[in-house]
């Protein structure tokens, strides 16, 4: 485990560790299996014992994003936005730890920077998605006829193995952006990123619940969240191309909207991942007297 | 019990201001050029007054050809070394920023507008200085996202670009001139009104406190002379202008041939169109939004009520009894629907412009209502009797006046709503959704309000048809106006 830092005055202190716990429906709750996983750093070190969450907490996690949606996807999008960039300015000042625990995950150096500019690049997503992807369609007909996008729902979430960090921003931020709630399963080796994320959304203005993070077996969860019928999309980005077919079969069980992507999480994000998980409503109005 | 009654009648609210204390208003200003205050090149200074009271509030610099000409050199630098080849996302942190500064210091700058511009502070605080923060924090999020937006894969900015802006919203008028270009990743050369300078300057120090590198904004404070100096600097891409139609072809005509690009929101003379199913509450308080709100100094209000001529008479006596509820006075006092009209040259105007209407024959009539002794006032105005040829039903008045038309049938309502060389915006209060819809394709203006007026939005383009000029604000059409695309 992490050595003991010397103190200013230059004795060493004990050091208070924390315990890693999951984060469902804005509490930090252990796993109610009473289970937990160790988690070692890139050198074979023992970081900590993560919370192990079970078939129960997943489900707990959907019912909070379930009673998350309604508020979420009900606030304006300019207040959307309002909160999701003042996330980025709590990550900010949590870089030093970010930077810790990326590193001892084994990500990369100098990647918290890119993954704080790359929530703020979804921050400004909220109020311009409509404007892009939706349209006023001229039918032939005295018919006013609009699209707008809006959020599937519930959005099951396995994120990306190799980058804690990154990789985690890049996979969550879509899909809250456009009014979503989430259940993501953090990365089973480095889950130490988005347990530092789940801390920084609890002290944003994220209500409870929009984001819930389940750390543990990605084997053992993400069967539960693809055959859960009150899922309504999965992103399998998480799980490797291997191990998709089987998930997407029990996805067809409510119809989930599947989404898979393997990226360089480096690249400049395009919008495929804000425009998997929308639906288009057209609505038709008559013209006339 | 009689006692009672009449202490009763004269009960009213108690004074409610809002401290003033809260800004403090340094005794001169200079211009804000290259990331730094200065005094203007010969010296020149005008008074900035309170047009509530009369009251010099400070003197500021007066922009002179000079001025404009280092400004505009400060902005291309700043465009070519700097702004320009910034990433997208480093830009959007800057303008991040001026949204949570404007957020921050939102009380001072409402107390200040209202000071400087005489609008009641309920709407300083909570129309004007929230959207302004708005209108750069939607803006900020283009800035990385312009390939995005529209207008091919790599848009590119236009420059320098010279901004001329009204004195009826000053701070807000600046935030939709100013976010979108800086966003694009052109630089300013900005020329507030010279009767509301005030709040532009403190927008340039809160640039500052954002870091924001020298020489992408500039300040140029001054009056017209000033405003023609930037157009027609041949160092400048692009103007963008808000203010009256007859300055406005001015400015079409300076600009013509060089090349520059352009864009103009003009003058209005908006209909408000109330149908006998309108529910009369809501439609009364829209009217009354339409019009009196800011003093009638928006380009869109709803200057011409008109009203199917079955409900005229229950629509107008309501609309006498509310115009009766409503306080003029004091800007600062919150309890204020009315506060004082901007200069003495526009209280002239107004004045000028009601007296034609009588003497036209519309027949004329406010509420009773005590004008404060000093500073520039003029009570809410209601025309009645007025007939389409009639100088208040075809001018811009640009104050708390409202002609009253009426139609029968809805083919009328839209010949009418369209009989005016302007096109900016218009209202429609139905019940009736299919109604709403025929008519917004058939006025010709470019902002249609159905059972709402006077609304705004960073992410709703603005803009008008016709004389009201061409071009958009707000929204990914406003980009548009500032993007090489």
């Amino acid at each position: 485990m992490p050595e003991k830092k010397p103190s200013a005055r230059g004795q060493h202190r004990l050091d208070v560790r924390k315990t890693y716990k999951l984060y469902i429906g804005g509490a930090f709750p252990r796993s109610e299996s009473g289970r937990s996983y160790p988690v070692t750093g890139a050198d074979g070190d023992l970081l900590g014992y993560a919370a192990q969450a079970s078939r129960k907490d997943a489900r707990d996690a959907v019912t909070a994003g379930r009673a998350a949606l309604r508020g979420w996807s009900g606030a304006t999008a300019y207040n959307r936005g309002q909160v999701l960039y003042r996330v980025a300015e709590m990550m900010e000042g949590r870089s030093a730890q970010f930077a810790d625990v990326s590193v001892q995950g084994g990500d990369r150096d100098g990647l918290v920077a890119a993954a704080i500019d790359r929530w703020v690049w979804y921050a400004g997503w909220p109020d311009k998605v409509a404007q892009v992807a939706g349209a006023a369609n001229p039918v032939a007909g005295p018919y006013f006829n609009f699209s707008v996008p809006e959020p599937t729902g519930v959005v099951a979430v396995v994120a990306p193995a190799e980058s804690g960090l990154l990789g985690l921003v890049s996979v969550v931020a879509p899909v809250i952006a456009t009014g979503n709630t989430a259940v993501v399963i953090a990365s089973e080796e480095r889950p130490l990123a988005a347990i530092t994320l789940s801390e920084v959304l609890a002290t944003s203005d994220l209500p409870g619940g929009v984001v819930n993070v389940l750390t543990g077996r990605t084997a053992e969860l993400a069967p539960v969240l693809a055959g859960h019928m009150d899922v309504n999309a999965i992103d399998l980005t998480g799980v490797p191309p291997a191990g998709r077919p089987d998930l997407e079969r029990l996805a067809a069980e409510n119809v989930k909207r599947v989404f898979a992507a393997d990226e360089d999480w480096t690249a400049a994000p395009g919008t495929r991942r804000l425009l998997a998980f929308l639906e288009t409503k057209t609505v038709w109005h008559p013209i006339g007297i | 019990m009689q006692g009672e009654l009449a202490a009763q009648a004269e009960w009213d609210y108690a004074p409610a201001p809002e401290s003033r204390d809260i800004v403090s208003i340094a005794p001169e200003y200079g211009l804000f050029i290259d990331g730094e205050f200065v005094p203007a090149a010969d010296g020149r200074q005008f008074a900035t007054v309170n047009p509530a009271t009369e009251e010099p509030l400070a003197q500021v610099a007066d922009a002179g050809e000079a001025d404009v000409d280092r400004a505009v050199a400060a902005a291309r630098a700043a465009y070519e070394r700097v702004w320009g080849p910034m990433p997208g996302a480093e830009r959007a942190k800057y303008l991040y920023r001026i949204a949570r500064l404007l957020q921050e210091r939102s009380r001072e700058f409402a107390v200040l507008e209202s000071l400087d511009n005489g609008k009641p502070i309920k709407e300083s605080r909570d129309v004007d200085i929230p959207l302004a923060a708005a209108h750069f924090f939607y803006h900020a999020g283009w800035a990385d996202k312009l390939e995005h937006a529209g207008f091919g894969p790599s848009p590119r900015p236009l420059g320098v670009s010279g901004q001329v802006i009204p004195w009826n919203f000053p701070l807000l008028m600046a935030a939709w001139k100013l976010a979108p270009a800086l966003a694009a990743g052109n630089t300013c050369v900005l020329k507030p009104a010279e009767t509301t300078p005030l709040t532009a300057l403190l927008l340039a120090e809160v640039c500052q406190q954002a870091g924001l590198p020298p020489g992408v904004l500039n300040v140029t404070t001054g009056a017209g002379s000033t405003g023609a100096a930037l157009v027609s600097h041949p160092g400048v891409d692009k103007i963008a202008f808000t203010g009256s139609t007859e300055v406005g072809k001015e400015i079409q005509r300076a600009v013509a041939g060089t090349g520059k690009r352009l864009t103009l929101e003009l003058g209005g003379k908006a209909a408000n169109i109330v149908f006998d199913d309108a529910p009369v509450e809501g439609a009364v308080e829209g009217i009354v939004n339409g019009i009196f709100f800011n003093q009638g100094h928006v380009c869109c209000a709803g200057s011409r009520l008109l009203v199917q001529e079955s409900v005229a008479d229950s629509v107008l006596g309501r609309l006498r009894d509310r115009l009766g509820t409503l306080r003029l006075g004091d800007p600062l006092d919150k309890n204020t629907d009315i506060g004082a009209i901007n200069s003495r040259q526009q209280l002239d105007k107004i004045r000028e412009l009601s007296d034609a209407g009588e003497a036209e024959g519309a027949e004329r009539w406010s509420p009773p209502c005590q004008l404060p002794d000093r500073g520039y006032w003029f009570p809410p105005t209601l025309f009645t009797g007025v007939s389409q040829s009639h100088r208040i039903a075809q001018e811009e008045i640009f104050g708390p006046v409202l002609s009253v038309l009426t139609f029968r049938t809805p083919d009328e309502a839209v010949a009418k709503a369209n009989n005016t060389p302007y096109g900016l915006s218009a209202g429609v209060w139905t019940e009736k959704g299919s109604r709403i819809l025929w008519m917004a394709q058939r006025l010709r203006a470019g902002v249609v309000w159905a059972n709402t007026y006077n609304r705004f939005d960073p992410t709703s383009p603005f803009g008008g048809y016709r004389e009201s000029g061409f071009g958009r604000e707000g929204g990914r059409h406003g980009l548009a106006a500032y993007l090489n695309a």
